[in-house]
């Protein structure tokens, strides 16, 4: 486990920079991952998506497909393409400070 | 005299009558058990079909012969659960009440959730995850001569996760033992970001593919096919062509659940994933790959699963609180190819790792290795299922809850 030092906070994360403890979370870190990422500023719009993520992920305990950001989150797959470029559910999980999506091996 | 009914017979709901029929006392209780088809499916064996390492009648007996006397068997399709009314509604209309009703019917695959795949299907467009779809992808295989492969995974949770990545390595093994290896590329679509996403295993298998010779196209979601152009097209229009497509399409559970209003997007119906209770109904239990609970959706899940729910089953008739907590314990076999396998031991905070299993230093089993002993435990697992499995006998050494000794953590 490693820790890195996130918009000035210092965070545990794993070999790929997702960070592993949910708590430590925070909208600054977000935003500093987010430009990372090259996602610019962070919109209302991607906070409508980051919210439905950490939402559904306390309630369930896993990431919601994309699928399940649409039916659910009410995001369409466009939008979240637009918003997430290339790999959203990856990208929006990170930004999230959740896990990303994962097989079992 | 109360009833506890249990629907669908396949592994879970076959398991879950042979434990409760040890269990519960016959004076109050009785068990029934509901399925469409007469026939059980060994479904680890689907895999081998394509590559005539097994044949029909490895995978296929009658579900009477599983289920013990004692349990009553209605061979019927289920029109609808009236959760609210305790009862369940077959086909025909009649009516069967129950006092605890245990879900277990499943999950399948659903091609029609992506446009174009039926234009192609069963012509140049396989799956390998039905009965019907492996022995059809084996009769062409038999006349394939080669071209570009494309195995592709739609969309997650899916019926054993590492399946895909076994066909993989078993079509390396299968077109280089017919020669025509070099004429076939193979390659590997995933809307993941990586065939092994978890970092251990990462770490260790992740020069497979290299090795092997098979191609990854990573965090491709796939829009729809064109079939008439044999592509795969993505979300943001990336595309992939194919001579020939073994698809993994999108899983869902049984159209009944969503008649019956109880499950979720995917039909999969909201379970406490310690406890294996229904979210929404106290006498609702629910099991195996009907449920949405993170764990895979895999036979060794359910048999663990099963162990679990027995107990907590028990407490609920005497009105105990649910102890007997579900981990999310896993272990399966990944063929390799040339007669090896790896084997992983993992559960909801554990991801796999290397180690040594069922034994702590001993073994014979080797985690996250490829060794010759974990390909003949996967062929022996055959015999295990249907003799000791099914019939809820307990496998020495392997209990419901992961091990931690005999782990690197």
């Amino acid at each position: 486990m490693a820790e890195k030092l996130i918009a000035g906070y210092t965070v545990d994360v794993n070999e790929e920079g997702y960070l592993t403890n949910p708590d430590q979370w925070n909208k600054e870190i977000a935003a500093e991952i987010a430009q990372e990422l090259g996602l610019g500023e962070l919109t209302e719009r991607h906070w409508k998506v980051i919210e439905f993520l950490q939402n559904d992920f306390k309630a369930n305990g896993k990431l919601p497909t994309i699928r399940r950001v649409n039916k659910v989150g009410g995001i369409s797959t466009k939008e979240l393409y637009e918003l997430f470029p290339d790999g959203p559910l990856v990208k929006a999980a990170k930004v999230a400070g959740l896990s990303k999506p994962a097989s079992c091996v | 005299m109360k009833k506890l009914l249990i629907l669908g017979a396949g592994t879970a709901g076959t398991m879950m009558a042979n434990h409760l029929n040890k269990k519960l006392n016959k004076n109050e209780w009785s068990i029934t058990i509901i399925d469409q088809d007469e026939k059980h499916y060994y479904q680890p064996g689907f895999l081998f079909i394509p590559f005539e390492i097994y044949s029909e009648k490895d995978v296929i007996k009658e579900k009477r012969r599983f289920l013990p006397p004692g349990v009553e068997f209605i061979q019927s399709p289920i029109q609808i659960i009236e959760a609210e009314k305790n009862q369940v509604k077959l086909n025909d209309g009649k009516i069967i009440p129950y006092d605890i009703l245990i879900i277990a019917t499943g999950c399948r695959i659903v091609p029609s959730e992506i446009e174009g795949l039926d234009e192609g299907w069963r012509k140049n467009i396989f799956d390998f995850y039905t009965f019907d779809g492996s022995v059809a992808l084996r009769n062409k295989l038999k006349e394939w001569k080669g071209g570009r492969l494309v195995v592709h995974l739609a969309e997650m949770p899916i019926k054993c996760p590492v399946a895909p990545l076994e066909f993989l390595f078993l079509s390396d093994w299968f077109f280089a033992k017919k020669g025509i290896r070099k004429d076939v590329d193979i390659t590997y679509v995933t809307p993941l970001g990586s065939a092994f996403t978890k970092p251990r295993a990462s770490a260790v298998l992740g020069n497979l593919f290299v090795t092997k010779n098979i191609h990854i196209v990573p965090n491709f979601n796939v829009s729809h096919v064109e079939a008439d152009q044999n592509k795969l097209v993505s979300l943001d229009g990336k595309e992939v062509e194919y001579d020939l497509l073994v698809t993994i399409p999108t899983n869902m559970g049984d159209e009944m659940i969503e008649r019956s209003g109880l499950g979720d997007e995917l039909n999969f119906v909201p379970t406490d994933k310690h406890t294996l209770q229904s979210k929404n109904y106290e006498n609702i239990f629910v099991i195996g790959d009907a449920t949405d609970i993170p764990a895979s959706k895999a036979g060794s899940v359910a048999h663990f699963e099963a162990e679990i729910l027995t107990e907590n089953i028990i407490s609920f008739i005497n009105n105990k609180p649910l102890e007997a907590k579900f981990d999310g314990h896993a272990n399966c076999y990944i063929e390799s190819g040339y007669n090896k396998a790896f084997l992983i031991d993992f559960n909801y905070d554990v991801e796999p790792v290397e180690g040594t299993f069922p034994l702590a230093g001993i073994g014979p089993f080797s985690l996250l290795k490829e060794t010759r002993i974990n390909h003949l435990g996967k062929m022996a697992f055959k015999f295990i299922y249907w003799n000791m499995l099914l019939k809820g006998i307990p496998i020495p050494t392997v209990p419901p809850h992961m091990k931690t000794s005999g782990k690197k953590l």
